[in-house]
């Protein structure tokens, strides 16, 4: 039974209407869909994400998700203030990773502007830039096994290693989790070398972390039980979709932004791309657990080949009265989360005419329908929490 | 080489150097992109980024032949950009712009059919400057809510008069704040 | 003893030195209030409702390093039913604010609110935007605001604290009935509707008043 055509005397206009559940169909038990709102309220949607599921039975038949209750006009407010003006407000869209944000932001207004960047602040970003994607990834592997019932140890795991590199953070900008750390054509401070040796000794730790965090949850039964063969998301229909990051490299392609563009200073360092072959949860989760240790590699190798002094910031980059040329730009980074891009236009004054980001976390939930139709409803949530999203960059 | 090519197969097509894009007329937009997806050397299989822009009318500076620079309306439009990427070439991006006819009545084909990545960015175009996609499988408003009339990213859009009282009003704010001062010059204080 | 009072003040009207004497003697003295408010302020239990940013920092602080299970709050329920607490973290938008009053509606009383963030007192960085509600102390009566963008762990914290302390003023004396002891107060707060351009009404006007504009301002 598809679920386009309701049983009859169901309306049409059902589907999005504002009630929460609804049963189709007249006959007691035969074919009766059940329409639940899953959210905006939901321990388990990472913030206020809804779904509209149609279930037969405890099978998916159909999934809406409906957005926006986290739209905070990021694009129009942008419109409205100056070019540097902005930076805060990057923080606050992917809000696990402040750093990347930022980066995206100042890599597309360095483009567009015409600006370099230092090669100690290029490395600089590389270092904040890789502690952000451990934060990212082992928060969201905290996330996803809070989702699987795994309540508690392995989120508490994960916050405790975030709070020390956190700690980093704020040490260098002063603030915990809103950083507003980039300039263009820069960082704001430099790193001393008290906060480098902390650094380095959170490098040396991590892999022994990630070693307990494997043996405690990576081959437990019910994880694989519940991940492996679940949300299979095929090769041809991620790209398609537009999916990026760890997503679209679990489901096999050789996509990683940091090779591809080499933004930055990529090509200096040697690291390996992980890639999934089965493209189900479980390989999105082993994927971000592979990559960690990936950026564990670039951190090292970052830490050793940076230069011991110099210029943080461009000395032709402007802070106050920045006006770039008329022109547009599209620079995008590898976000932990997907490809985060940022679109700029500008007409020479000091507000960009159009302002647009390019959320991951909003594209990669395309395919979200696709991945659930035919799985349990509990796997909805599973499958959802694999994507890695944040409400605030999905929703702007 | 490609350029050439992909220029040569589309002569409606136009290249505008100021933003390195092509601008595609709509009703080539779907052949073009299907080109673009399916042609070995260009093979954009990702579409990364759709958007749109407003452009209102305005007043523009043309140098004619004789070196004269006379000035004439320009029309307003909303114009959609898409960003391509191909992955397996790993080349891009390749940029196309598409502009509607006029403000009133935006009407743009959908690109959904062909990217399914389009399918959410194109229903925030439409929700947010309310470009309209015919083919579109699921047009509806997706950020903001479905009994919302306005399209908030327009240029010309006029939030709800929210204003509260602010301590240091400035730019904006501060226009907001001499109208509502206007406006509250006749009731006392703490009207309700 | 005053009169009247049947043993609710006793404790209160004890002297510190006796009860301190007696405590150490194995017996410890308090009133029906005060072991009443100590009781429900030891367990707040608060709803597991992250709305932005602001969530996030929530979750550090119930996690190992600000732990708020020391303060008797490390409940997170996720359904309203069984919530004590609202801590409105993040940005509350117009899209988002009828289901926060829902939600509200549906805690049982005594409930309580914390504002949690520039976002939730006033719209914050946002305020200018379409979508964003300025404060949420537009539709609900706020007890603690805590400013802050996020607002660190121990600023949550702290607010935890004021509020248990404003929970230790609530008396038990009948001639002050607490206001949730009337069945005729139900605490429940319209919940607005979508309109066509904005939210109807754009804010309840039976608690909140916009602030007037200073004429001598521009």
């Amino acid at each position: 039974m598809t679920p386009d055509a309701p049983p009859s005397g169901a309306p049409a206009e059902s589907l999005y209407g504002p009630r929460s559940y609804r049963v189709w169909g007249d006959d007691a038990l035969a074919g009766q869909f059940l329409e639940v709102s899953m959210g905006p309220h939901h321990p388990s949607t990472h913030g206020v994400f809804r779904m509209d599921v149609v279930l037969d039975g405890e099978t998916v038949v159909r999934l809406k998700p409906v957005f926006g209750y986290l739209h905070r006009n990021h694009e129009k407010l942008a419109e409205g203030m100056s070019w540097l003006g902005s930076m805060p407000y990057t923080d606050r869209l992917d809000y696990l990773c402040s750093m990347t944000n930022n980066w995206a932001y100042a890599l597309a207004v360095e483009k567009l502007a015409g600006l370099g960047v230092p090669e100690r602040a290029e490395y600089i970003r590389v270092i904040v830039g890789e502690l952000t994607r451990l934060v990212n990834h082992i928060c969201l592997a905290g996330f996803l096994l809070a989702d699987l019932g795994a309540l508690g140890t392995p989120l508490l795991y994960a916050f405790r290693e975030r709070e020390k590199i956190l700690d980093v953070f704020e040490e260098i900008s002063g603030a915990r989790m809103m950083c507003n750390y980039m300039r263009f054509g820069g960082v704001r401070a430099d790193l001393s070398p008290e906060v480098l040796q902390k650094i380095a000794r959170i490098v040396d730790r991590f892999p022994a972390f990630l070693d307990e965090f494997e043996r405690l949850v990576s081959g437990n039964e019910i994880l694989l039980s519940r991940c492996q063969g679940v949300g299979v998301l095929p090769r041809d229909l991620a790209v398609n979709a537009g999916v990026t990051g760890p997503m679209l490299r679990a489901s096999g392609v050789d996509y990683d932004l940091r090779k591809v563009d080499r933004y930055g200073i990529y090509d200096r360092f040697e690291f390996r791309v992980p890639l999934g072959e089965h493209g189900d949860v479980y390989d999105r989760y082993m994927l971000r657990i592979l990559e960690m240790r990936e950026s564990i590699s670039i951190l090292r190798q970052a830490l050793a080949q940076m230069p011991e002094k110099g210029e943080i910031l461009h000395p032709q980059a402007k802070l106050r009265n920045f006006r770039p040329k008329p022109g547009e730009a599209y620079g995008r980074i590898e976000g932990p989360k997907g490809e985060l891009g940022f679109y700029l236009i500008s007409d020479g004054g000091v507000c960009p005419y159009r302002y647009r980001v390019r959320p991951p976390s909003f594209i990669n939930l395309t395919v979200l329908e696709d991945m659930c139709l035919g799985q349990k409803v509990a796997d909805v949530i599973v499958i959802f929490g694999s994507v890695d999203i944040v409400l605030g960059e999905a929703d702007r | 080489m490609n350029a050439e090519r992909f220029a040569a197969q589309f002569p409606g097509v136009q290249w505008d150097a100021a933003t390195s894009s092509w601008i595609v007329p709509h009703e080539i937009l779907l052949d073009v992109a299907n080109f673009l997806k399916t042609d070995p050397e260009f093979r954009m299989e990702m579409l990364s980024n759709v958007t749109g822009v407003d452009r209102l009318p305005a007043k523009v500076k043309t140098k004619g032949e004789d070196g004269k620079e006379t000035e004439h309306e320009r029309p307003g439009y909303l114009e959609v950009v898409y960003h391509f990427y191909s992955v397996s070439r790993k080349q891009g991006p390749l940029v196309l712009r598409c502009r509607t006819e006029g403000r009133e009545t935006p009407i743009l084909p959908s690109i959904t059919p062909l990217f399914r990545s389009a399918e959410f960015q194109e229903r925030e175009i439409f929700d947010l400057f309310g470009i309209v996609f015919s083919g579109h499988p699921d047009l509806r408003r997706i950020l903001m809510w479905d009994e919302f009339e306005d399209f908030p990213m327009r240029k010309d859009y006029v939030e709800p008069d929210d204003y509260e009282w602010e301590p240091t009003p400035h730019d904006a704010v501060l226009v907001k704040a001499r109208r509502r001062q206007v406006a509250d010059s006749a009731p006392p204080r703490h009207d309700a | 003893m005053e009169q009247g009072r049947t043993g609710v003040a006793l404790g209160a009207a004890m002297d510190d030195r006796l009860k301190s004497e007696l405590q150490r003697a194995g017996i410890f003295v308090t009133s029906l209030e005060g072991i009443y408010n100590w009781s429900r302020r030891s367990s707040v239990w608060p709803l597991q409702f992250g709305l932005a940013c602001c969530a996030i920092e929530m979750i550090a602080t119930a996690a190992a390093r600000y732990d708020l299970a020391r303060f008797g709050a490390e409940v997170f329920r996720p359904t309203p039913r069984q919530a004590d607490l609202m801590i409105v973290a993040g940005t509350v938008t117009k899209k988002m604010a009828p289901q926060v009053v829902r939600i509200y509606n549906q805690m049982p009383e005594p409930k309580y609110v914390i504002a949690m963030g520039a976002c939730a007192i006033s719209g914050g960085p946002f305020k200018q935007g379409y979508n964003v509600l300025k404060g949420i102390d537009r539709y609900l009566p706020v007890d603690v605001h805590i400013p802050g963008c996020p607002p660190r762990p121990e600023a949550l914290l702290n607010a935890l604290m004021f509020l248990q302390r404003k929970i230790d003023r609530q008396t038990l004396d009948a001639s002050r009935p607490l206001r949730w002891y009337d069945p005729m107060d139900k605490a429940e707060f319209p919940v607005p509707s979508y309109g066509a351009h904005d939210l109807t009404p754009s804010s309840n006007r039976a608690f909140w008043k916009p602030e007037a504009t200073p004429r001598n301002e521009g």
